[in-house]
């Protein structure tokens, strides 16, 4: 996804220091004695912590995928992961592999292996309800666009239409906030966030998707570099969009505001990112 | 190095801080030399007022005042501080004077009560003469205590500024393009630059507060009241 870096210098110093003296194992695995998985805890749809229960299509596909591996549901501890600590969690071992809207992407490559690509997001714009805007066109000339700060998507807007103004915010939930109360007019990013919260209940029937996706996200599962399960969470993955799991688990998760995922890249063939 | 200050603009990042920071030094000043005015006078319910406003604003974190600025006044309660086609563009100019008035109602606690610890220098008899020759309030404010007490407080205004000008940086929360908010650009285009920002943004804030600090310092010694 077009990540959200909210990153305070001490966090970042503390991670690269930690960097510097962390193991580079490939992370406990399966071996018998359960799983760290990191997950968003602030993603409604994706991956969200309310109270003592974790929500969201990425922990269902954690969970399914620890299944594969022959760890119990009780055995997994959820960790927080977020964005600009993704790449430490994984060298640093504190967590075995990540499900966080974690896009494969070369930069990312260099630094950890991926498992999947599991679910192909893109970028999209979720409006109010009664918005007349219909997509990356001239609708948008003039109106006011939400992102999060240091996000891509944004950026790739602005270049398309020069006419919108930029609003950010540290979090997407300001943003849609804003936008369902209309005093802006889109916020944009992956498909697949937007969606979740058009799905949330504060949000039903006052938010909307439009335009379809113009770009496109790999979902990856994050893991140490050079793990040995990766081929195996790979067939894992193949596995649940072959007996129908995968689509039980999205429109579970984010269905409920009528959202379609891409049909034309959707199932990706994971595999080929280890 | 070079492209911190090319593609990610932090010489403008500084001007923005260092406009920021007048701005919200000036308006802080009037509301807290007002609210300071409240917590002196003989009438009960303006200094409960005065009271009241330095209790909540200074016991809330800035952040907190900074995203309410934004979310709730401009966007539940539709403040408007900008025109539709302000040069600069809507949401920047905005944006801009919001942080503006969170960072002036804020800071101006802390103005308020520097200028009260001024007033606390000096003695209570030149009030008690003042009243007697038969100045009133305003008079005796305007001219035997406002001014003693502004000079008595030359180092708490001194280091209220130049922790207003480091809490400019939470500006960023609202997307005002100051420092803090190239410094998220650099991590997210280009982490490999992330020291050298780092770097350069401390020493930019160093250039920026010591001077305050050694203006400060000087004023204080030099405006102090002999007595």
């Amino acid at each position: 996804m077009s990540t959200s870096f909210r990153i305070a210098a001490v966090a970042a110093a503390a991670a690269l220091a930690l960097s510097a003296c962390g193991s580079d194992g490939d992370g406990a695995g399966a071996d018998g004695d359960g799983l760290k998985i990191g997950i968003k805890f602030d993603q409604p749809g994706l991956g969200l912590k309310d109270g003592e229960n974790y929500t969201g299509m990425d922990v269902e596909v954690a969970k399914k995928v620890a299944e594969g591996l022959g760890v119990a549901e009780d055995k997994i501890t959820w960790v927080q992961a977020p964005s600009p600590q993704r790449e430490q969690l994984l060298k640093t071992g504190q967590v075995d592999m990540i499900f966080a809207t974690y896009s494969i992407t070369d930069k990312r490559k260099a630094e950890v292996s991926f498992a999947g690509p599991y679910f192909v997001a893109g970028q999209s714009l979720l409006v109010g309800a009664d918005s007349d805007i219909t997509g990356l066109d001239d609708s948008l000339d003039g109106k006011l666009l939400c992102s999060v700060t240091g996000s891509t998507s944004a950026e790739k807007i602005k270049e398309e239409i020069p006419g919108v103004e930029l609003q950010e915010y540290g979090t997407y939930s300001e943003c849609a906030a804003q936008v369902a109360n209309g005093t802006l007019d889109a916020l944009t990013t992956d498909d697949a966030i937007l969606a979740g919260y058009a799905a949330q209940d504060t949000y039903k029937g006052k938010l909307k998707l439009v335009g379809g996706t113009f770009s496109t996200e790999n979902y990856g599962v994050g893991l140490p570099k050079d793990s040995e399960q990766c081929e195996e969470i790979n067939e894992i993955l193949n596995g649940l969009w072959e007996d129908g799991t995968m689509e039980q688990i999205i429109s579970d998760n984010l269905g409920e505001a009528g959202y379609e995922y891409n049909k034309e890249l959707n199932p990706p063939e994971a595999g080929g990112n280890c | 190095m070079q492209t911190i200050f090319e593609q990610f603009g932090l010489l403008a990042a500084f001007w923005m801080t260092i406009k920021l920071t007048l701005w919200s030094a000036l308006f802080a000043t009037v509301i807290g030399t007002l609210v300071a005015i409240m917590r002196l006078s003989p009438v009960g319910i303006l200094r409960q007022l005065g009271a009241t406003y330095v209790t909540l604003v200074r016991n809330t974190p800035l952040t907190l005042i900074m995203i309410f600025s934004s979310i709730a006044l401009s966007g539940v309660l539709g403040l408007v501080l900008a025109s539709r086609d302000a040069p600069g563009g809507y949401i920047a100019t905005q944006n801009f004077r919001l942080a503006v008035l969170a960072l002036s109602v804020y800071h101006a606690a802390f103005v308020c009560e520097a200028i009260r610890s001024g007033v606390n220098t000096i003695p209570l008899g030149q009030a008690e003469a003042a009243r007697s020759i038969g100045l009133t309030f305003s008079q005796s404010l305007r001219e035997i205590i406002l001014p003693q007490a502004f000079r008595g407080a030359v180092t708490p205004l001194g280091n209220t500024l130049i922790a207003l000008t480091k809490n400019t940086t939470i500006a960023a929360a609202i997307g005002v393009a100051e420092t803090a908010l190239v410094m998220r650009n650099v991590a997210e285009f280009d982490p490999g630059l992330l020291w050298t920002a780092f770097g350069l943004i401390a020493l930019g804030f160093v250039i920026l507060t010591v001077p305050m600090g050694l203006a400060t310092s000087f004023l204080a010694h030099r405006l102090a009241v002999k007595r």
